[in-house]
């Protein structure tokens, strides 16, 4: 393993996100802070509890996911389309490293940042409600591995896009609905069963009720089935990593 | 002097496109001798830029062999991509970086441990060493490609390309990087540059390979190759204007220019006999005054267009 090498991508992509810092930090505290003033305060307390949470709590999982699921996946997808968009992927390619590599890098570094502001949007959550984090391994384990595999996914986005209307476009249309439709701001339980089965065709409902497990005890699906689906996600973009960079595919001719 | 890059049979095809598929490389064959100087010269699309990139990586080969250093660049990408330093023919830069943290980035990317004092010596000798701290984006064109070599040989590499280095760069700044060049081969770096600046090549290379349609036409000793080639020719000014060349004087195959007052007699530079003698006391018994003769040799240039062309029929 070029260890020299993972290092060299990892800082150099920590560092885009420190020369951004306020902007990297003040984004996710301002929109938690938004989510919290309309459904917290002017919503919430007209709610009533969610299986014993109050509304407010009951968001903050859901909330913490939404911004880590989107954040990791953009500044994973940015980070490599980048350097193929202005060539200087030319260096990433002529040098002496794999692709487990390169991915380790880029995507650790994307995961990262994402782990960041989730802690931020968790201590600012922690401003506004009462939280109790039942399981914090877990909370952690499940926060660590959407950081990850979101980024891993944001990272074959970025192989694939061809402009920088594609880099948007599965971030826009297909993961802020996921999530919205994960059970961020609800309960499965809440939904009709027609929606209700739907829903578990969802992954990121396993996700979301899963992280939310940790915090409260309860959840929309078993704990081992978000487990499994978080897993299988995340080896499934390691499988289509490695077949990219087997085949070339979008970035070697 | 040892092989220190081994092409052989290589082929690339491009295939896909709305183009269809195009053979950029039919069974290039070149042989690098460690420490020297090669230039490689061939027209637009002629397969320069796709030999690099194959040797370096970028690019897959169809087919063939390339050994760096004796290292398959396929099976050993490891140990030759390590040997390799690439200054590619774009200026491709990321614009809000610092001069120093991406040349840095490059020395990491490469395996290597940091090694400020190592860097920064790099950009003295590219007369960087000022803009260290300076963006990317705020740099000229001619420092921006500074940057690029700085990048390259950030991680010490034995063997150097550089792809078209002094396109866009003005005449002092390009005898500066000759002179970066030189100091690097005195070095022991083995450097391939290609150019269509053929003034570069007759300037800096040990030898020059011409590459055209794919294939490698040449690879020739630089001075040996313009000695091969090289015509002269020497142009008389006539006192008076002709109307027409003499019958006498047609064996030697004159020209006669356009107003009449000068005659042009080509012949090889390298022959014994240049019957440049004969001729002058053939136009002498033949009444013709003379005020002024001038000799030229052809240079890597027109020796070149001269291959070409005739590689394009």
């Amino acid at each position: 393993m070029n260890w020299q090498a993972v290092k060299a991508i990892y800082y150099f992509e920590m560092a885009r996100f420190f020369r951004t810092l306020l902007q990297s930090f003040l984004s996710p505290v301002l929109s938690t802070s938004l989510y919290f003033v309309v459904f917290g305060a002017a919503i919430g307390s007209r709610m009533q509890e969610v299986d014993g949470v109050p509304y407010g709590a009951f968001i903050v999982p859901g909330l913490i996911m939404l911004s880590v699921m989107t954040q990791a996946t953009s500044n994973a997808s940015f980070g490599i389309y980048f350097p193929k968009f202005i060539g200087t992927i030319y260096e990433l390619l002529s040098a002496p490293v794999n692709f487990l590599e390169i991915v380790i890098g880029y995507v650790g570094a994307a995961a990262t940042k994402a782990l960041f502001i989730g802690v931020v949007i968790l201590i600012t959550a922690a401003l506004f409600v009462d939280l109790t984090i039942q399981a914090p391994l877990a909370m952690l384990a499940f926060l660590v591995l959407t950081c990850l595999s979101f980024a891993l996914m944001g990272f074959i986005i970025g192989i694939w896009a061809g402009n920088f209307e594609q880099l948007q476009l599965v971030p826009l249309l297909v993961v802020t609905p996921l999530v919205f439709l994960g059970g961020s701001f609800y309960s499965i339980s809440m939904l009709p069963p027609v929606w209700q089965a739907i829903s578990y065709f969802n992954p990121v409902v396993y996700l979301i009720s899963g992280f939310r497990w940790a915090f409260f005890g309860i959840a929309d699906v078993p704990i081992g089935l978000g487990l499994l689906a978080i897993t299988t996600f995340t080896a499934a973009c390691i499988g289509a990593i490695w077949w990219i960079f087997r085949t070339g595919w979008r970035i070697r001719q | 002097m040892n092989t220190i890059v081994d092409i052989q049979n290589l082929r690339k095809i491009y295939d896909g496109g709305p183009l269809g598929t195009f053979e950029a490389l039919k069974g290039a064959d070149l042989q690098i001798k460690e420490g020297e100087i090669l230039a490689l010269l061939g027209p637009n699309g002629a397969g320069k830029t796709t030999l690099i990139s194959t040797v370096c990586g970028i690019t897959r080969a169809t087919s063939g062999k390339i050994t760096v250093g004796g290292h398959d660049v396929v099976s050993e990408f490891r140990a030759a991509r390590r040997m390799i330093g690439l200054v590619p023919q774009e200026i491709t830069l990321e614009p809000f970086e610092k001069v120093m943290r991406t040349v840095r980035f490059s020395r990491g990317l490469f395996g290597l441990p940091k090694n400020d004092a190592f860097v920064e010596d790099v950009l003295r000798k590219l007369s960087l060493y000022d803009k260290k701290d300076n963006k990317i984006m705020e740099l000229s064109g001619g420092m921006k490609r500074r940057v690029l070599i700085a990048k390259a040989l950030a991680h010490e590499p034995r063997v150097l390309f550089l792809d078209e280095p002094s396109a866009g760069v003005d005449v002092e700044l390009r005898k500066g990087m000759w002179d970066v060049v030189r100091s690097l081969r005195d070095q022991g770096v083995t450097i391939i540059l290609t150019t269509h600046y053929i003034e570069e090549a007759e300037q800096m290379a040990d030898r020059v390979a011409v590459i055209s349609k794919g294939q490698i036409l040449l690879v020739e000793d630089k001075d040996a190759l313009m000695a091969r080639m090289s015509q002269k020719e020497l142009t008389i000014e006539l006192a008076e204007p002709l109307n027409a060349i003499p019958d006498a004087l047609c064996a030697y195959g004159l020209e006669l220019g356009r107003d009449g007052t000068t005659l042009r007699y080509s012949y090889d530079g390298k022959a014994e006999r240049k019957g440049i003698r004969r001729l002058l006391n053939e136009l002498d018994s033949a009444g013709i005054a003379m005020r002024d003769l001038k000799t030229q040799q052809t240079n890597l240039e027109e020796i070149f267009v001269g291959l070409v062309k005739d590689d394009n029929p």
